[in-house]
């Protein structure tokens, strides 16, 4: 029954993540005075995309074509332990929260490397800006979740969720840190904007984009909905490792209906908040970036500082 | 113990420690004079509030005086007189560029490991929940130094200085039953004669060398060399 | 039997380095069994009547020296498979088993103990030479015998692997350090086998004077304890009551000695000198191996001899370890020479096996034996690991350089279309280092960082919160070498040819030579789905040093890792493998239903600009630059940038030359002031040499004089 759970809802999240996307643009539209497409647009994107011809270099090996595929996988996996409505996930057990991290640096392993398979000086570029923030990025997201791991005693996401849950409402400084930090450090990752802006071509600007900028067709289309899926992915994670009241906690029908509510409740909050922030603030030059994450491994330090100063009272 | 098993209002109080140390790390790291003014009126906030809680918790009267005079002081009249300086001396579009910025940041964070390491025997002497906290407000005292030493910026000086400040003033609050009044009108008003006469320094340092840079004072040194 | 099996591969080492030496006397051998086959041409000619056809098949001028290297390399082979053999006999049996050879002084014979640290330790060695054997021929054909005699090579290849497979065998100081001293020397003599290079003979300089100094304060340091225990045999330095202060001495003495050996920063700058310029298959011994062996050494002396550890040892070496790691890819992003940026690897994942020694230290100190347990587990768990990805990697790199005669990653590109199978070999290992799920590496990283989240349970607030940071740290680590390593294959292998020679280049021929990375692929795939048989056993070898094991590392079956508990952390990695599998094949099903979008190939796109040349790609130094300003003071950067102008104004630029020197800071820091230091030291003493014979009379007389005295 969990397992069929667990399936459900890894199904549920590649299904939703494009919505989101499409509420995401909905909110930037409305804030920037546009008239914003229909909020199901991703989805007919994705499948136009799916029914076209990818277009292959003819100097692209094996790596090039095969990464859509990995880049999607990997990402699938990340999503199938993070629970989305329910918090008991069997899952959870068969990978842990750095183990996630392991699957997110093995797509970007592989992205970057069919950035530079084609030759181009825009792969090149690509790839190695995004290595570099990833590098950077690591070192805050690892400190954040060890913040987590050292009050729940645990790595294991269903578990440090059900610790959260039977703390009641406990605030805690290295949470609030640790909730900073954990934000920052997704934005980086996701690659909105301050860090990179996921709707530019201009060479100078282009992080992510610049390292799928040869795919086409049904690569394209794996590539996008991956990137999807992890943007909805850090956005589950926030929601539901912080403020996870309204998950469920039993397998009954309306515990589960409660559940899907709340996530989508939350959501949708936190996409408004990221449509705010990328409307109000600019994309930062490539070299202030190492400023923004240094700013997120000190948040989540302090997290870590605060845990063992200020939270063991003995 | 863990925090979770204390009452709600020393979850706040404690958090708002370290949201006071947070404010002087992005002190710390700020270029432009006119946020850290901002940043330092959001501390005296964070401080008032914390002290606040402290009375409405400990059932002590006493603090919401306290509460009051910081937030007249350090939230409003002391940032709005700064600010008031700042933008007549039309220095407010400077952006003071900080060298090695991450190492100064990690610095500071070693000085809150050292602060904590400093303070552990007194932290288990009292049974007080909040005395956690003085660790942290001996850190804010050390990282307003730091930021004293590292900004070239009369202004930054100044607010490093509110800052030390600050941090005692933090310590008072969670470590003993409060100052006695005497004491604390005393150095809320010395607090505010030292901002008066900084502002009339600022003035006189401005039109003598022309900036508030204050490496440029090596300079008035009358030897020849 | 396990030790029957130790000496066998001993012997057998000994012996292919024996059979070596005859690799240039083929005349000489083909008399002698003539003459020998004549002279008893009554027995031997008539019992085996083939044997003079097989004496002339062996000897034939052209099959000679390949048969005779094959053999050789057969031995070392046979070398490997006795040290497995013998490691798994002495794990499964799970106890130690002593013996004395009646070698060395008249007073002190050779004591002998194979227990199981001593066996996974020879099961490492043993895989690592069985790649190299299976590589080895194919590999050394390319020398010429006349300058690069296969003699020498050989024999000191079989000396090399004997010293490193004794090491581990040595019961009492006097033993450990001959064999020691054996593996040192032995490899100087490979690392100058090429010596007409002035590179090589620098590097061979330096790497020998590391090594001698380390081997000083090795032999100070089992000094203080012989002193104390009153006698060579580790037995008696296993019991001797040591105070603190001598205690440490000794630990420091020891870091110093087997922390030369082992690679880690500030003393690691023989190790991006030698490695890269002896032949790879010995590189990868090298590094492989040989670094492990020193580790082995560290493991051996401060948890076995010393015993009793305080917490500043183990937070000394942590932090030794964490700059390691993070020093050592720093510069190795920074390299351009693919082996050299081979060996910094080797630096980091050295530094990365010493934190776990480190966090196990600061556990055993303060009295949490089982955490201790899973500190030395993950140490152990990653020196096997890097053995086999790190030796995979300079097999890869040697198959390059044999292939294309290029050294310099700047100059290659495109090698995935001339030479796959090497391509997919490297990226195994290059996915492994980077420490990516479902191989091996990512495995014993996720073991150090489960080590490292137990620190909740110190008492010391100071140690709470340094540990976190550390782990933080490698954090940083793995994602930059993930970086490095993304930029080496990029450029290696993808892309377009940067140079005439590598756009010309071929697969390697020799099937050996892709044999040996193939075993060592296959094997960083398997511990990486199954490592809790591997854990298990660690957990045995950790036992027998820390008197605690981890009650529940396959609680919950063999398809689960779980090092403290299920609760707390749990990883199954055949399932995932099973998981991403299905996902792959689903989704590739589910999209290839649409029979017409079959890929189609066509130009390169390339924003419709045109005209790209291989030119215009990203270079490893293009890749590496935003990393190169972020950490700028970390390295001697020394960038020069030379325009020259053109047209009537001068406001063209015709020619752009770009220089980038990438220096280590420890040179300049620490080496050049010590060499300063005694050059100026021995100029000082070297006035006492005046070369005036009534100065060196007066020399005897003064001295003559002064005994006398005494002797009053």
């Amino acid at each position: 029954m969990a397992w069929l759970i667990a399936l459900l809802q890894t199904l549920l999240f590649i299904a939703l993540a494009p919505l989101l996307a499409g509420w995401l643009k909905c909110c930037k539209c409305r804030l920037q005075n546009r008239r914003a497409p229909s909020l199901l647009q991703p989805y007919r994107d994705l499948r136009k995309l799916s029914h076209k011809q990818p277009v292959v270099a003819r100097q692209a090996s094996w790596i090039f074509t095969i990464t859509p595929y990995i880049v999607f996988s990997a990402t699938v996996l990340a999503a199938s332990v993070v629970p989305l409505i329910a918090v008991d996930l069997p899952t959870a057990a068969i990978a842990d929260v750095i183990v996630m991290v392991g699957f997110f640096a093995l797509a970007r392993f592989f992205q970057a490397l069919a950035g530079m398979d084609i030759g181009t000086a825009f792969g090149g570029m690509g790839s190695s800006r995004e290595m570099t923030i990833a590098s950077l990025a690591e070192p805050a997201m690892l400190m954040a979740i060890f913040t987590l791991a050292m009050s729940a005693s645990t790595t294991n996401l269903s578990v440090a969720i059900d610790h959260v849950l039977a703390g009641g409402f406990v605030l805690r400084p290295s949470y609030v840190f640790a909730l900073l930090g954990l934000m920052l450090v997704a934005i980086a990752e996701t690659g909105r904007i301050p860090v990179d802006n996921p709707a530019t071509h201009l060479e100078l600007t282009m992080i992510h984009e610049a390292m799928i900028l040869e795919y086409s067709g049904r690569h394209l289309a794996l590539i996008e909905w991956a990137s999807q899926i992890k943007l909805m992915l850090y956005g589950v994670l926030i929601a539901n490792i912080f403020f996870p009241w309204g998950i469920a906690e039993t397998y009954s029908l309306e515990a589960l209906g409660s559940g899907l509510l709340a996530i989508t409740g939350k959501l949708a909050l936190l996409a408004v908040l990221l449509a705010l922030s990328e409307t109000l603030l600019a994309k930062m030059r490539l070299f202030r970036v190492q400023e923004f994450l240094g700013f997120a491994y000190l948040l989540s330090l302090l997290g870590m500082l605060s845990h063992i100063i200020l939270e063991v009272i003995d | 113990m863990d925090i979770a098993q204390t009452s709600f209002y020393h979850q706040a109080i404690l958090t708002l420690a370290a949201l006071v140390v947070l404010a002087s790390f992005v002190m710390l790291g700020q270029g432009r004079l006119l946020r850290i003014v901002f940043v330092l009126a959001l501390q005296g906030a964070l401080l008032a509030l914390a002290t606040a809680l402290a009375a409405f918790s400990t059932d002590n009267p006493h603090f919401y005086i306290s509460s009051a005079i910081t937030m007249v002081l350090k939230v409003i009249l002391i940032p709005i007189m700064l600010r008031r300086l700042v933008i007549r001396m039309n220095i407010h579009r400077e952006v003071e560029e900080l060298t090695n910025r991450t190492s100064i940041l990690l610095g500071g964070a070693s000085l809150v490991i050292f602060s904590y390491y400093v303070m552990l025997p007194i932290v288990h002497t009292s049974h007080m929940v909040t005395l956690n906290a003085i660790a942290v407000s001996l850190a804010v005292v050390l990282l307003g130094m730091l930021m004293m030493i590292s900004h070239r910026n009369a202004v930054a000086h100044v607010a490093g200085f509110m800052s030390i400040e600050n941090g005692l003033f933090f310590a008072a609050i969670v470590s003993t039953s409060g100052m006695p009044m005497v004491v604390e009108l005393g150095i809320a008003f010395d607090v505010l004669v030292a901002a008066v006469l900084f502002g009339v320094f600022f003035f006189h340092i401005h039109s003598s060398i022309d900036s508030l840079d204050v490496d440029r004072l090596n300079r008035l040194n009358e030897v020849e060399k | 039997m396990a030790l029957f099996l130790a000496y066998c591969s001993v012997v057998t080492a000994v012996m292919s380095g024996v059979l070596a030496l005859a690799s240039g006397q083929r005349s000489g051998l083909q008399r002698i069994t003539a003459a020998l086959l004549n002279a008893k041409a009554t027995h031997l000619a008539e019992r085996f009547p083939k044997l003079p056809g097989y004496a002339e098949f062996i000897f034939t001028k052209e099959r000679y020296p390949s048969l005779l290297r094959q053999a050789v390399f057969v031995l070392l082979g046979t070398c490997g498979v006795f040290a497995v053999l013998g490691g798994i006999a002495i794990m499964a049996a799970d106890g130690a088993v002593i013996d004395q050879l009646s070698y060395g002084l008249p007073w002190l014979s050779w004591h002998v103990r194979f227990d199981s640290l001593s066996g996974f330790f020879h099961c490492v060695i043993g895989i690592a030479v069985i790649a190299v054997a299976l590589y080895g021929p194919g590999y050394v054909n390319e020398f010429e015998e006349s300058k690069h005699p296969f003699s020498v090579l050989g024999l000191f290849t079989g000396l090399f692997v004997a010293g490193m497979l004794l090491v581990p065998l040595a019961d009492d100081a006097f033993f450990f350090v001959i064999a020691w001293e054996l593996m040192s020397v032995a490899s100087y003599f490979l690392v100058t086998w090429q010596h007409e290079r002035s590179a090589n003979r620098r590097a061979g300089f330096i790497y020998l004077l590391m090594a001698e100094v380390g081997a000083i304060a090795l032999i100070l340091a089992f000094g203080v304890l012989a002193g104390f225990s009153g006698g060579l045999t580790f037995a008696a330095m296993r019991s001797a009551e040591l105070t603190p202060l001598w205690a440490s001495i000794a630990f420091s003495l020891a870091l110093l000695g087997y922390g030369m050996k082992a690679g880690l920063v500030p003393i690691h700058v023989w190790l991006p000198e030698a490695h890269p310029v002896a032949p790879s298959h010995i590189s990868a011994l090298m590094s492989g191996v040989m670094l492990k062996v020193a580790v082995y050494g560290f493991i051996r002396f401060a948890f076995d001899l010393l015993g009793d550890m305080q917490w500043q040892w183990g937070l000394a070496v942590l932090i030794l370890g964490t700059a390691s790691a993070v020093l050592g890819v720093l510069y190795a992003i920074m390299q351009h020479n693919l082996k050299r940026l081979l060996a910094y690897h080797s630096v980091e994942n050295i530094g990365i096996i010493f934190m776990g020694l480190g966090l196990s230290m600061i556990f055993a100190s303060s009295g949490h034996p089982k955490l201790a347990v899973l500190g030395l587990l993950a140490a152990l768990f990653h020196t096997l690991n890097h053995a086999l990805f790190k030796s995979l990697l300079f097999l890869g790199a040697g198959a390059i350089l044999h292939q294309t005669h290029e050294a310099d990653i700047e100059r290659m590109g495109g090698l995935i279309h001339r030479m796959p199978k090497t391509a997919a070999l490297f990226l195994i290992g290059c996915v492994a280092i980077s420490a990516l799920p479902l191989f091996n590496g990512f495995v014993s990283e996720w073991l150090t960082f489960q080590a490292a989240l137990q620190a909740g349970v110190l008492e010391s607030g100071v140690l709470r919160s340094l540990v976190p940071i550390t782990a933080a740290v490698l954090a940083l680590t793995g994602a930059l070498a993930a970086a490095c390593f993304v930029k080496v294959y990029g450029v290696v292998f993808l892309g377009a040819p940067r140079s005439s020679k590598v756009s010309h280049a071929h697969e390697v021929r020799s099937r050996g030579m892709l044999a040996g990375p193939a075993l060592l692929a296959a094997l960083c795939f398997l511990f990486g789905i199954f490592p809790t048989p591997v854990i298990n056993g660690l957990n045995s070898v950790a036992g027998n040093l820390l008197n605690a094991t981890l009650p529940s590392v396959s609680a919950m079956g063999w398809l689960w890792l779980t090092p403290v508990s299920s609760d707390v952390a749990s990883y199954s990695a055949p399932l995932v493998l099973l998981a991403a599998l299905l996902v792959g094949t689903l989704v590739s099903w589910v999209l290839h239903r649409v029979k017409e979008t079959a890929n189609r190939r066509a130009d390169l796109w390339e924003c419709g600009f045109g005209g790209v040349t291989p030119r215009m790609q990203y270079t490893s130094s293009a890749f590496s630059m935003p990393l190169r300003r972020i950490f700028k003071t970390v390295w001697e950067v020394d960038e020069t940038i030379v325009r020259e102008p053109a047209g009537a104004k001068g406001q063209r630029t015709a020619v752009v030359r770009y220089q980038l020197h990438i220096g280590d800071h420890a040179w300049r820091f620490i080496y050049h002031p010590i060499a300063h230091a005694v050059t100026t030291a021995a100029r000082h003493i070297g006035k006492i040499q005046t070369g005036n014979i009534r100065v060196y009379l007066g020399y005897s007389f003064f001295t003559l004089l002064f005994l006398l005295w005494v002797i009053s």
